[in-house]
């Protein structure tokens, strides 16, 4: 099965990525924003970061987790490389995501061809079926 | 969807369904033929529908699709019963052009091009994840959101005439730091004094052309051959995470249900949400204008130490492209206070607006359009027209018309290096592939964008300026 693909988008970064759980559609959605930024196969797994996000539906979580990546990279200069062990619960109408993220510290021997501001919700979409599909914008 | 045709470059979307007014599209057949393959004009009219909005949902020559508003949409809210949208402002808030002139004319610096372009490549940070090189303190950076360029030049960044040639004086009052979250805060603080990636550059450009030599002049802009400086860039992470926040704060408050796009989420302006978005994305507006105040600093420093002086280099002004304010206009024949949206447009003040700088204010607003990475970008002025056609609004940019993804599939950074090379102009970026996203045949043509400007008259060409040296983030 395909892990994702990029989708043709005018201004902007479009993907969907597929999984045989919600929880590996979100883990392939990840590894898809960053394939926009840089080859996250050629990121070493140096690092490892705990990351959580939360949210009121499936969407706002995938856009809170996809976030959580933003963030590291922009506080931490970290790379991603991979997505392990996600959990998703739902509890009382509230959303939640657990992983652990690998990957590296920024440096001059990776090339960052762009940067990812913002995920967005227009045109988001979460389809269940035989697999999970999640289509993402993000703002570039 | 129906449009009807009430001039060469303009369109009506008429009132229809759930819409309040009508969408208005300044365009020619040529622009609108991009316009029309994707989403730009359902979302004009989607705006169109959202409460309290005023006379029309206006797109610009340069539009294409956003989310929620299009890029170059353009709409203004009652300030009582109308609402505030971080989608009609975008992520990027407060991106912004910066353009600085100088007294150096292209046979003073041919020799020395190469080196000014390295050396300014060398003291502007650039690049995704690249961060500053200042180290800031918590502290400072709820100052620098309060207090915005003032504040770079209280600290020795730039002069205090650069503030009266910057939009709001680059201080937007109403800003308050306790409304932008940790989050914000985290991700601004090694970003500040950086030019960031994507469509952010900075260009050393010569003057082309001059179409209006007296509104030139008043602008500072002399002759062809004059040398000036562009910069490209926005508020970073921190005004990213804004935007963001906002729409969750919004989105859990309201809720999504009726929503065409969960991007239009809004809130009434005169609300403690409208209110609390307001005021964290004036503290990003005040971000990215102590950023171009910063960048610009390095940029006369380099010029100083290359060139042996920066005396000369005024600035001519600095324009935001990405922002919401509380304006006055003409509704109905009356003066109103009114919350202008502006997604990818620009200011176009014509002549007597006391927000222009007092320099300016016989003749309008400088309006800073840059084109495409390595093209013309052209220099206009604001027009009462404006005012009246657009809520003093025009266009922003050249507008893309092809997704990134097929750029790269078809372009070579290190092709378009040469090609540039050929044409005398010199390019420096963080990344090949980041170029081949940027390539100008990605982009629509910006000649034709302030060709529809002009004659329909919400923004007047000044001068065509085009690039000698490209540094792109």
């Amino acid at each position: 099965m395909r892990q994702y693909e990029i989708l043709p988008h005018t201004a902007d970064g479009k993907f969907r990525a597929y999984g045989r759980t919600l929880e590996e559609a979100f883990a392939n959605a990840a590894l898809a924003m960053a394939s926009l930024m840089w080859d996250w196969r050629t990121i070493k797994p140096e690092i490892a970061h705990d990351i959580r996000a939360s949210g009121r539906d499936r969407e706002q979580l995938l856009v809170n987790f996809l976030g959580e990546i933003i963030y590291l990279l922009d506080t931490q200069r970290f790379l991603l490389a991979g997505v392990d062990r996600p959990r998703i619960l739902e509890e009382g109408g509230v959303w939640s995501l657990e992983a652990v993220v690998s990957g590296d510290s920024l440096s001059d021997r990776y090339e960052i061809y762009g940067g990812v501001k913002a995920v967005t919700y227009n045109d988001l979409k979460i389809e269940d079926g035989d697999r999970v599909t999640v289509q993402v914008v993000v703002d570039m | 969807m129906e449009l009807r045709k009430i001039s060469d470059d303009i369109w009506e979307i008429p009132r229809e369904g759930e819409m309040r007014v009508p969408a208005l599209v300044y365009a020619s057949e040529r622009l609108l033929a991009d316009v029309r393959r994707d989403q730009t004009l359902v979302q004009a009219r989607n705006v169109a529908c959202l409460p309290g909005i005023l006379r029309m949902s206006y797109v610009m020559p340069d539009a294409h699709q956003g989310y929620g508003f299009p890029i170059g949409g353009v709409a203004a809210f009652d300030l009582d019963e109308g609402v505030i949208s971080p989608g009609g402002v975008g992520y990027d808030i407060n991106c912004g052009v910066r353009l600085l002139g100088t007294d150096f004319m292209e046979t003073d610096i041919a020799a020395r091009r190469k080196e000014l372009l390295a050396e300014i490549f060398k003291e502007v940070p650039a690049g995704v994840g690249k961060g500053g090189v200042t180290k800031l303190s918590w502290n400072v950076l709820r100052e620098i959101l309060v207090k915005g360029a003032q504040w770079a030049v209280e600290n020795g960044y730039g002069r205090a005439e650069d503030l009266e040639r910057t939009e709001e004086h680059g201080r937007m009052k109403e800003a308050d730091p306790d409304a932008v979250s940790d989050r914000a805060m985290e991700r601004g603080i090694p970003q500040l004094g950086t030019l960031g990636a994507g469509n952010h550059f900075l260009e050393i450009q010569k003057v082309a052309r001059v179409f209006d030599p007296p509104v030139a002049r008043s602008f500072g802009i002399e002759a062809e051959g004059q040398i000036l400086v562009m910069v490209h860039c926005g508020s970073r992470g921190l005004g990213h995470q804004v935007a963001t926040d906002s729409i969750e704060l919004m989105e859990n408050a309201l809720g999504t249900q009726g929503l065409p796009d969960r991007e239009l989420v809004n809130a009434p302006f005169r609300s403690d949400l409208g209110r609390r978005y307001y005021a964290a994305m004036s503290a990003a507006v005040n971000y990215a204008f102590a950023n171009r105040q910063m960048i610009a600093h390095w940029i006369r420093e380099v010029f100083a130490k290359v060139l042996g002086s920066s005396k000369g280099m005024r600035q001519v002004y600095d324009v935001c492209h990405n922002v919401a304010k509380v304006e006055t206009h003409c509704v109905a024949g009356e003066p109103r206070k009114l919350c202008v949206h502006r997604k990818g447009a620009t200011r176009s003040f014509g002549p007597g607006r006391a927000e222009i700088p007092e320099a300016y204010r016989s003749v309008g607003q400088p309006v800073i359009i840059p084109g495409s990475m390595g093209t013309a970008s052209y220099v206009l002025v604001g027009t009462e027209e404006a005012e009246e056609r657009s809520f003093g609004s025009t266009a922003h940019g050249a507008g893309r018309v092809m997704s990134r993804h097929e750029a790269l599939r078809r372009f070579r950074g290190e092709r378009i290096r040469d090609d540039l090379a050929r044409q005398g102009v010199e390019l420096k970026a963080t990344s090949w592939k980041g170029v081949a996203e940027e390539a100008a045949a990605a982009y629509k043509d910006v000649d034709e964008v302030v060709r529809v400007s002009h004659d329909v008259g919400i923004g007047r060409l000044v001068a065509k300026v085009v690039p000698i040296g490209v540094m792109k983030g």
